[in-house]
């Protein structure tokens, strides 16, 4: 057995080695490379007992297999034509109006941020709604940068929207309905400060009016998708109400359209595997291991005066304001990790203060996190320059407003349903 | 002499029609479109943010999981510039040269009008309402720091 303190040295060293070769990708390795054998190191090392290490991972099993399906649902959806679907109805209801336009890309891309996850938004939409802005001889701008932010924002929904939210889910207690029950009404107003500070800031490239765009092609909505995503979002509902983990619902929700998929040799299985991302689940679940070896050797307690306890408002927000601090100087991801065990004691409205901060936070730095900004500033000269006065503009503009006002609903939330 | 045209998604043609009216029959005229390098890089950013996502090496597959969007939205950011020229050069309907630049637009349309001898820009902004706001923050800096005389059209 280590010292604790010699423990706790190795395991911040582990994290921190796990998280500079997440962001600068040595040789351009896939994360898990470095951060499965970190994982092993801390197990082997003694730095977290094998029965935490255990249990840690039967924590997070469950939370990855839901994530791989939610994945591969995503993956599906735009094979269908789902992506291209909402760009042709984007197109087509805005009837031109680049102010028209903005409110279907929130509308859109809260939505599919909600139910198939950021990662959806980030890859999948954002290209389409980009296109669909050319289309109609819109100015992009607006609708592109509305995507980047919804997809955190509007990430706070239901615990398939953002994989710190399904931590969390996993470490809150709460289920899958009540879940999204004390998050709806955030959700609905941070999105909405999002709106007003989106159509204020951008109000002249708004205004510049339409282009001599193309006509919109009619849109052909793919029906079996959006069918499977409401029995899956149904599945969701029954699944928590009869007490199974509704990650099963995802999966059958997967499941279906693979292998209708598959039927029309429209995809392969292989493909169907490299959608669910396996060294990204990898990666999460090394990470959640590392992570814990940091928080049990000492990180508990010296961060554990920092989190406020207690239920109040006053609490709430300095938790969120925490959450979102540290999920801008590392990523959402290792701040969710350290400071869910710290928020659970407290109760679920803590837990969900955190994901607040962690979710909406990201919109402040421009690349998610202080750290990838500075790996970046020194890989691409270019990048450091292009548009991060505004985009950060942005950013102070939206996240203080938002979090603020979407913690104040949480705490409503909290008082209406209970904690 | 050149007369350049700034093109720009919305207000463009009447920028052309003006060029139309007051480019003088012997001058040249260049229709300048800058895609904004800030979009892309928006989309960079959000996928530079994703942890653990497995961020392509150029090596990497175009689609799914592993394509990072900013790519893409590069792609269709000069596909988009270039319909644009090709349908302003239409409508002004004399010979001309087309010019796609990337980068801050602002800066870009200035250094474009470097030793030009008209730029022709439309103003932004409502025009249903009079309001102060008639130009956004890349217009403003253009007509602040133009480097030759400035024409400034209603859309």
């Amino acid at each position: 057995m280590l010292s604790s303190s010699f423990a706790e040295v190795l395991s911040v060293v582990l994290l921190a080695v796990v998280l500079v070769c997440a962001v600068v990708r040595p040789f351009g390795w896939p994360e898990a490379v470095v951060a499965v054998p970190a994982a092993g190191l801390v197990v082997v090392t003694g730095a977290i007992p094998w029965a935490d290490a255990a249990q840690e991972a039967a924590r997070l099993g469950p939370v990855i297999g839901f994530l791989a399906a939610v994945l591969v649902l995503a993956q599906l959806c735009d094979e269908e034509g789902l992506f291209h679907a909402c760009g042709a109805w984007m197109a087509r209801s805005s009837a031109g109006r680049p102010r028209r336009l903005l409110v279907q890309v929130f509308a859109v891309a809260s939505v599919v941020t909600a139910v198939l996850s950021l990662d959806a938004t980030v890859v999948l939409l954002t290209p389409v709604v980009f296109a669909t802005a050319a289309r109609l001889g819109a100015r992009p701008k607006p609708h592109v940068y509305a995507c980047t932010h919804l997809s955190n924002t509007a990430s706070l929904l239901l615990p398939v929207s953002n994989l710190t939210n399904l931590l969390a889910f996993a470490a809150s207690g709460l289920g899958f309905v009540r879940f999204a029950a004390l998050m709806a009404l955030p959700w609905a107003v941070a999105i909405g400060v999002e709106y007003v500070v989106f159509r204020r800031y951008f109000a002249a490239d708004l205004d510049a009016g339409p282009g001599a765009g193309h006509g919109a092609e009619a849109p052909r909505m793919p029906l079996f998708a959006l069918l499977t995503i409401a029995g899956t979002l149904a599945g969701f509902v029954v699944a928590s109400a009869v007490g199974i983990d509704p990650a099963w619902a995802a999966l059958a929700g997967a499941l279906v359209l693979a292998v209708r998929a598959l039927a029309r040799r429209r995809t392969t299985p292989v493909a169907i595997v490299k959608a669910s991302s396996v060294p990204f689940l990898a990666f999460v679940l090394a990470l959640g291991i590392v992570v814990r070896a940091v928080v049990d050797n000492g990180l508990a307690g010296a961060l554990g005066h920092l989190v406020p306890t207690g239920s109040g408002l006053a609490a709430l927000l300095g938790v969120a304001a925490l959450a979102a601090v540290l999920a801008n100087v590392i990523n959402n991801l290792p701040a969710t990790l350290v400071l869910l065990p710290l928020a659970a004691p407290t109760g679920p409205g803590a837990v969900l203060a955190v994901l607040l901060g962690v979710n909406i936070g990201p919109n402040l730095t421009y690349a998610g996190s202080l750290a990838t900004l500075l790996w970046r500033r020194i890989v691409h000269a270019h990048d450091a320059e292009v548009g991060l006065g505004e985009f950060t503009r942005l950013g102070l503009l939206t996240v203080p407003a938002s979090l603020a006002a979407a913690v104040v609903a949480l705490w409503g939330s909290l008082h209406v349903f209970g904690g | 002499m050149a007369v350049i045209v700034w093109i720009a998604e919305g207000t463009w043609p009447a920028c052309v029609d003006a060029a139309r009216a007051h480019a003088p029959a012997d001058a040249e005229v260049v229709l300048l479109y800058v895609a904004a390098a800030a979009v892309p890089a928006a989309a960079h950013g959000a996928f530079a943010g994703l942890l653990g996502r497995g961020h392509p090496d150029p090596r990497g597959p175009a689609e799914g999981w592993g394509a990072d969007p900013g790519t893409r939205v590069e792609q269709l950011a000069s596909a988009g510039g270039e319909e644009l020229l090709r349908a302003a050069a239409e409508r002004l309907g004399r010979a001309c040269t087309q010019v796609l630049r990337e980068g801050r637009v602002e800066r870009e349309v200035v250094a474009a009008a470097e030793g030009a001898e008209l730029l022709l820009l439309a103003r932004d902004g409502s025009r249903s309402h009079r309001g102060p706001h008639s130009l956004g923050p890349a217009g403003r800096y253009v007509v602040d720091h133009a480097p030759c005389p400035v024409l400034l059209v209603w859309p």
